[in-house]
């Protein structure tokens, strides 16, 4: 079997454009689970209200030609004030309950949302035209690559850069940290955990308001996202390391490329190869692969 | 005063439901008797072992395509393909239950979720043995010519036999599980429920007791999953998404998982409610959330931990009356 060093690279840039995307879904599932130990099945449904809250700000409050950028921005902004109100008049209480309630609320979200969803924008696919200012496209290689895509791909890292300067190196980090670790010494010495845990909650929803948001210009929008989205953001984390905010940038990257070289070897196997590869891992370092052992 | 013999009220009123004569009342019948099949066999791991498991749709699903598989296919009698359904399901369970054991908590409830996904992923892209994403239609209803033979279940319609078959085989399995959770087995695994690290040290093999009680439970679930099969006519995919697992947690919730007819009594009321729900708004998920919520918040003993709060409560009579309802400036220490 021979390919072409130039289609064998459009398929490595396509997966790795989907692995941003992902990252950007999966990190705010991994943040959230790794400070609050809540696995949020609605971070699925708020990837999907962030996309349908982008084609409606296009719509109606930014319908000049470079208005996405504020569209998306105001999704994922809305997406966060929606998760912070979720967590502190709802879930909060929950915290102290085993996590089968825990687990079950987050479904029942998903399961009012997805209707709300329906009820607002219908079940007809929508979509979003690529910013002009992006709609061009490079030729790297022999392969074409739209501005888009690039840009996605430049926003993945940066973003995971972003996150590990705060995490490592600010105090605000220091006690996001600290939460993760031991929530009561955490309270003992003074920080207002309940706050820390609603705002990680909210930048968890922004993560996945922002990609649902981005993700328009280059996928229709359209019912069903939600569980979908879900559950491979579940894989990339699981595969990661869940919490750990590197580990769920490496699954994100080999979710892309199993999934992307995956097609040329077993066609209709790619989705079964990634989910091989997740059993693997938590078979051989059930902690994934860059996470810690638990206890 | 003697007790009513409950369980078996509700077996006979089960068993008078063809006499009605409608379609629909056995339609509603079968599936609540089958589904809460589903839902009793996850009890066992939910309130009897306190395991959390997100992922038991994987045996309700490889038990229908067992099931089903063998009947459309192979041309295998009903009860051999059913009794295989179960122990193709134990066997899976019994595989990735080794693994999921080992872990706790949540990280359990994710490792099941997680070998879910693998067997939805099977069953979703495997084309030439499972029918891919069309799933496997024209499931045959089981051959019941003897029942046909039979002096009064002869005139029944084939829907209505297969739904006494149904019934008689989940009553089984209901009594089979009631010997479990009454055995010695079955308290050691309540013991593993509300303290492991005491179970170990009274040297109980806490993972070894976890481990069966998995296989058990994936065993029942493939059985309700190989009738559910034959009932719906077709196995699809959907059959062990991740969605599906949520099913039986809720109608456990509804029910109550701290009795054992909780569960049943659960996807009985699930099934019911759905029925009235969606006959008149296509927003049944909203409705069902919206329901869940409820019950998390404020009924979190489900409607058998509401009712038998309730009946103690009138059984040990009404209140004195100078005293209120509740006194908590009474049992509050000094802060």
């Amino acid at each position: 079997m021979m390919f072409e060093f130039s289609f064998l690279f459009g398929q490595f840039l396509g997966g790795l454009t989907a692995a941003m995307f992902l990252f950007l879904i999966a990190s705010g599932l991994s943040l959230i689970f790794g400070v609050l130990r809540v696995l949020n099945f609605a971070h699925g449904s708020f990837y999907m209200i962030g996309a349908y809250l982008a084609w409606q700000f296009v719509r109606s409050i930014a319908p000049t030609p470079e208005g996405f950028w504020l569209a998306a921005l105001a999704a994922a902004l809305s997406i966060a004030l929606l998760g912070g109100i979720l967590e502190r008049a709802l879930l909060r209480h929950l915290y102290s309950r085993e996590e089968l309630y825990q687990l079950l609320f987050t479904y029942a979200l998903v399961l009012i949302l997805g209707d709300m969803a329906k009820l607002a924008w219908g079940t007809q696919q929508l979509s979003v035209s690529r910013p002009p200012s992006l709609a061009g496209s490079s030729e790297v290689f022999g392969v074409t690559i739209p501005h888009y895509n690039m840009f996605i791909m430049l926003l993945g890292p940066l973003i995971a850069i972003g996150f590990w300067y705060i995490l490592q190196r600010t105090a605000l980090g220091r006690i996001v940290r600290a939460a993760a670790l031991d929530r009561e010494t955490l309270g003992a010495l003074g920080a207002n955990v309940g706050w820390v845990y609603t705002g990680m909650f909210m930048v968890g929803s922004f993560l996945a308001g922002l990609g649902g948001a981005l993700v328009t210009p280059i996928k229709s929008i359209v019912p069903g996202m939600d569980v979908d989205i879900i559950v491979e953001a579940f894989i990339v984390v699981v595969i990661g390391g869940l919490g750990s905010f590197w580990g769920t940038f490496l699954g994100a990257l080999i979710y892309g490329q199993v999934l992307s070289f995956g097609i040329l070897v077993f066609p209709r196997f790619s989705i079964f190869a990634v989910s091989v590869l997740m059993a693997a891992i938590l078979i051989v370092r059930p902690w994934g692969l860059l996470g810690r052992p638990l206890k | 005063m003697t007790r009513i013999p409950w369980t078996l009220v509700v077996f006979i009123a089960g068993l008078a439901v063809p006499f009605l004569g409608s379609r629909f009342y056995t339609f509603v019948a079968s599936d609540i008797v089958i589904v809460s099949l589903f839902a009793m066999s996850l009890n066992l791991l939910l309130g009897y072992t306190g395991l959390v498991s997100f992922g038991h749709a994987a045996y309700f699903g490889i038990g229908a395509y067992t099931c089903a598989l063998l009947m459309k296919s192979a041309n295998v009698p009903f009860l051999p393909s059913l009794l295989a359904a179960g122990l193709m399901a134990g066997a899976f369970a019994l595989l990735f239950g080794f693994f999921c054991v080992r872990l706790t908590r949540i990280y359990f409830a994710m490792l099941t979720l997680a070998f879910a996904q693998i067997v939805w992923a099977i069953c979703f892209k495997w084309n030439d043995v499972t029918g891919g994403e069309q799933g496997l239609p024209n499931v045959p209803y089981p051959d019941m010519a003897w029942m046909s033979a039979a002096p009064i279940l002869g005139n029944f319609r084939v829907g209505d036999q297969f739904y006494l078959s149904a019934l008689i085989i989940v009553a089984l399995c209901f009594a089979a599980l009631r010997r479990i959770v009454d055995s010695p087995f079955g308290r050691v695994l309540t013991v593993i429920r509300d303290n492991p690290e005491r179970a170990q040290f009274i040297g109980v093999n806490v993972r070894a007791y976890q481990l069966a009680a998995f296989v058990v439970a994936g065993f029942f679930a493939g059985i309700s999953g190989g009738l559910f099969g034959i009932f719906n006519r077709g196995v699809f995919p959907d059959f062990a998404f991740w969605t599906k697992s949520a099913e039986p947690l809720i109608m456990t919730i509804l029910g109550g998982m701290g009795s054992f007819w909780g569960p049943a009594v659960g996807a009985a009321a699930f099934i019911v409610l759905n029925q009235q729900i969606t006959s008149f708004t296509e927003y049944w998920p909203l409705t069902m959330g919206t329901v869940l919520i409820v019950l998390l918040f404020v009924f979190p003993g489900g409607i058998a931990g509401t009712l038998t709060g309730l009946l103690a409560r009138l059984r040990a009579g009404p209140k004195p009356a100078n005293a209120p309802a509740s006194t908590p400036q009474m049992v509050k220490p000094n802060a």
